[in-house]
């Protein structure tokens, strides 16, 4: 066997475990293993971006997996931690409604995914670009997380979770963004993070509680 | 250099405030900022009209007919709105709901937004584009929720989930149109995400991933246009923050990210002809200019109220650009302008309004005329505007719309007559008790500052009557553009 087809066999293993992932992520109960299950999908990205650039030859796709590990294996989990433990969230965990269900609708996103993504990923040059429909299928697993979850915090990881599946989009259609652009999305990213710990404190101190269920108030009467 | 300045000033005035936006001169700061980007855009202007479309910083930054007056009506409007939360917020703290902390807060994000709105104008590059699209959102989160109360936390958060989720959609097909882009202009010199450079090859790029893009694109910039049904954080959040913001949300933002919209809009059509993209534009369009206008009667927030007027304009400016020629996207464009200046002019004067009666029912707030004629009148005036009354510049833009829509798509005449009809009614009959009928109000600590709004107005009403050679040349050009 190639070296080059062990990578190609290597990134579709990786990415298929960042979506096995994504479906930890929609049945995970407690917030404390979501951050772990978080971090553990940025690891996977940093391993399968540094392979493809390790196969493509392009510097600046080592800069993107430094990025990767530093903002979403150390940072942001990091951040996360901190968060609920001042929160005094650790222990906090949710009922979830109806898993068979959610996994059920997350099966059909997946299968979706791949319906719209094959005609796209036949087109492409690049060594990973079987993962495209995965990388659809993450970022629509996580939108459907968020949507089922109640709870601020979750919705967040959800969203984190999203922008997971946009990088992997990134990587494995086009060998990333130009580097400019990857670093101020990434900067947006950060700041939000920081504005949502911000209104995490916020919304505890008015509602005592980071159930979303008080946030309907506002409704169309 | 011109269009660094224009960039520069805000930003400065973001790191100045953040340093000093607690003092007691910081309102002033903050609208000297404004100033000085005006006149700094005002400069950019006179070199474009000059000297004609330009790029900078190695074809980072552009300025052509269709982002230019936008430029302008940004700068302008952001002006005028420093000049209106002058007296306002000063207003707002002496009513206790603010505290020089959060005054800083709110003057340095101002100027944040700003920069990011002006950015997101200006750059040629998409992906530049979609970032600042993204730190507009970003800015504007904390503004929303700066009153701490249940409800604009909750209008907050809903806000950053849909537009954070909406603007997520925007950047897997801002990598899509990388992945069609790369095949035809090359990694080299990151010239793939340049809008000139894509706008030349956009015959060539392929077909099935830029439709794809679009879809993914129209749903998440669309999300911050307001369009129907991806509307639910617009009310909200227009109800909830303090009134200038809500101004800058409703005339300018709106503007903005239907600004990347069309933008987008331009290459798809390149590629894949102008069915599919003009189509939709069209559904969602409609769909929002009807939705809105029949939630319209169902508010009692003053706010509120003209936060679905606005979804209701985008949407009818929506399916202008989805019609496409010449003669509907001039009058996109035109509405895109009128409807920002009068759309912020009406905040201004509800923002007092609701000051004044110390709350923003509209049951609560009466007889504006006898208590402040200028806010009464301002209001009333504002409010015929916002409607079609002839001859301000709504009516002109409006009244293109639908002839060219009469004429291209005959069907849609009923839906576009019943939207800016039942708009009418419930708009007017919430308006006229505010602004005639008893009342018993308070004076307020500080004088309102309602020269904006007359500035506003007057220039809408011209518009109506006299369009300046170089802006409908502007126009026209952009117009051709857009296709």
């Amino acid at each position: 066997m190639h070296a080059s087809e062990l990578i190609t066999e290597i990134l579709r293993v990786l990415a298929a475990g960042l979506l096995l992932i994504s479906f930890a992520m929609l049945s995970g109960r407690r917030t404390q293993q979501l951050i772990t299950l978080f971090a553990w999908q940025g690891a996977l990205l940093f391993v399968s971006t540094c392979l493809v650039a390790y196969s493509s030859g392009l510097t600046e796709m080592y800069y993107s997996a430094a990025l990767t590990l530093l903002l979403k294996v150390i940072a942001l989990p990091w951040i996360l931690h901190r968060l609920i433990k001042r929160l005094g969230a650790q222990s906090d965990s949710e009922q979830l409604v109806n898993v068979p269900m959610t996994m059920l609708a997350g099966l059909v996103l997946v299968i979706f995914a791949f319906g719209l993504a094959q005609p796209i990923s036949s087109m492409a040059t690049t060594i990973t670009r079987h993962t495209l429909g995965i990388a659809l299928a993450v970022i629509l697993l996580a939108f459907l997380m968020m949507i089922t979850r109640r709870k601020a915090v979750t919705q967040v990881i959800g969203f984190l979770a999203m922008e997971n599946g946009l990088f992997l989009a990134a990587t494995s259609a086009t060998y990333g963004m130009p580097m400019v652009i990857e670093l101020g999305i990434a900067l947006d990213v950060l700041v939000g993070v920081f504005i949502l710990g911000i209104f995490f404190f916020q919304i505890r101190e008015q509602f005592d509680s980071l159930d979303l269920h008080n946030l309907e108030s506002l409704k169309e009467d | 250099m011109e269009i660094l300045i224009v960039l520069g000033l805000p930003l400065l005035g973001a790191a100045l405030l953040a340093s000093f936006g607690a003092r007691r001169f910081a309102p002033e700061l903050n609208a000297g900022t404004s100033l000085a980007t005006l006149i700094a855009a005002s400069f950019l202007v006179l070199r474009v009209i000059r000297y004609g479309p330009m790029l900078a910083g190695h074809e980072q930054f552009f300025v052509d007919p269709f982002n230019v007056f936008l430029v302008a009506l940004t700068a302008f409007v952001g002006f005028t709105t420093a000049l209106f939360s002058r007296p306002y917020m000063r207003i707002e703290e002496h009513h206790g709901r603010l505290n020089p902390t959060r005054l800083r807060l709110y003057h340095s994000m101002y100027q944040l937004f700003m920069f990011a709105m002006l950015l997101a104008l200006l750059t040629n590059n998409m992906g530049l584009l979609w970032v600042a699209m993204e730190a507009a959102t970003l800015s504007t989160v904390l503004l929303v929720s700066l009153y701490r109360t249940r409800a604009s936390l909750e209008a907050a958060w809903k806000y950053f989930i849909l537009c954070g989720v909406g603007i997520a959609q925007a950047l897997f097909g801002t990598i899509l149109l990388y992945f069609a882009a790369e095949k035809t202009l090359g990694r080299e010199g990151m010239t793939a995400l340049l809008w000139t450079h894509l706008n030349a090859v956009k015959g060539q790029l392929e077909p099935r991933v830029l439709g794809l893009a679009f879809v993914f694109l129209l749903v998440g910039y669309g999300t911050k246009v307001g369009l129907a049904p991806l509307h639910n954080w617009l009310p909200d959040a227009h109800a909830e923050g303090p009134t200038p913001v809500s101004a800058v949300l409703s005339g300018l933002l709106l503007n903005v990210a239907l600004y990347a919209v069309i933008r987008c809009k331009v290459l798809v059509e390149g590629s894949i002809g102008h069915l599919l993209p003009g189509r939709m534009l069209m559904t969602f369009g409609l769909l929002s200019a009807v939705l809105g206008a029949f939630f319209i009667w169902r508010q009692r927030d003053i706010k509120r109220l003209f936060g679905y007027s606005s979804i209701e304009h985008m949407g009818i400016i929506t399916f202008a650009f989805g019609l496409g020629g010449p003669v509907a996207n001039f009058a996109a464009l035109l509405h895109m302008t009128v409807h920002s200046l009068t759309k912020s002019a009406i905040f201004f004067t509800a923002g007092h309004a609701s000051q004044k009666a110390g709350t923003q029912q509209m049951d609560g707030i009466r007889g504006l005329v006898t208590i402040s004629p200028t806010i009464g009148w301002g209001l009333m005036l504002g409010s015929l505007a916002i409607l079609g009354m002839p001859p301000f510049g709504v009516f002109a833009s409006e009244f293109l719309i639908l002839t060219t829509a009469m004429r291209e798509h005959p069907w849609t005449t009923p839906f576009l007559l019943i939207a800016l009809g039942v708009a009418f009614g419930g708009i007017f009959s919430r308006v006229q008790p505010m602004v005639f009928g008893e009342s018993d109000a308070i004076r307020l600590p500080h004088s309102p500052a309602l020269l904006p709004v007359f500035a506003h107005l007057a220039i809408v009403l011209t518009l109506g009557i006299y369009i300046p050679p170089v802006l409908a040349e502007w126009y026209r050009a952009a117009a051709q553009l857009i296709g």
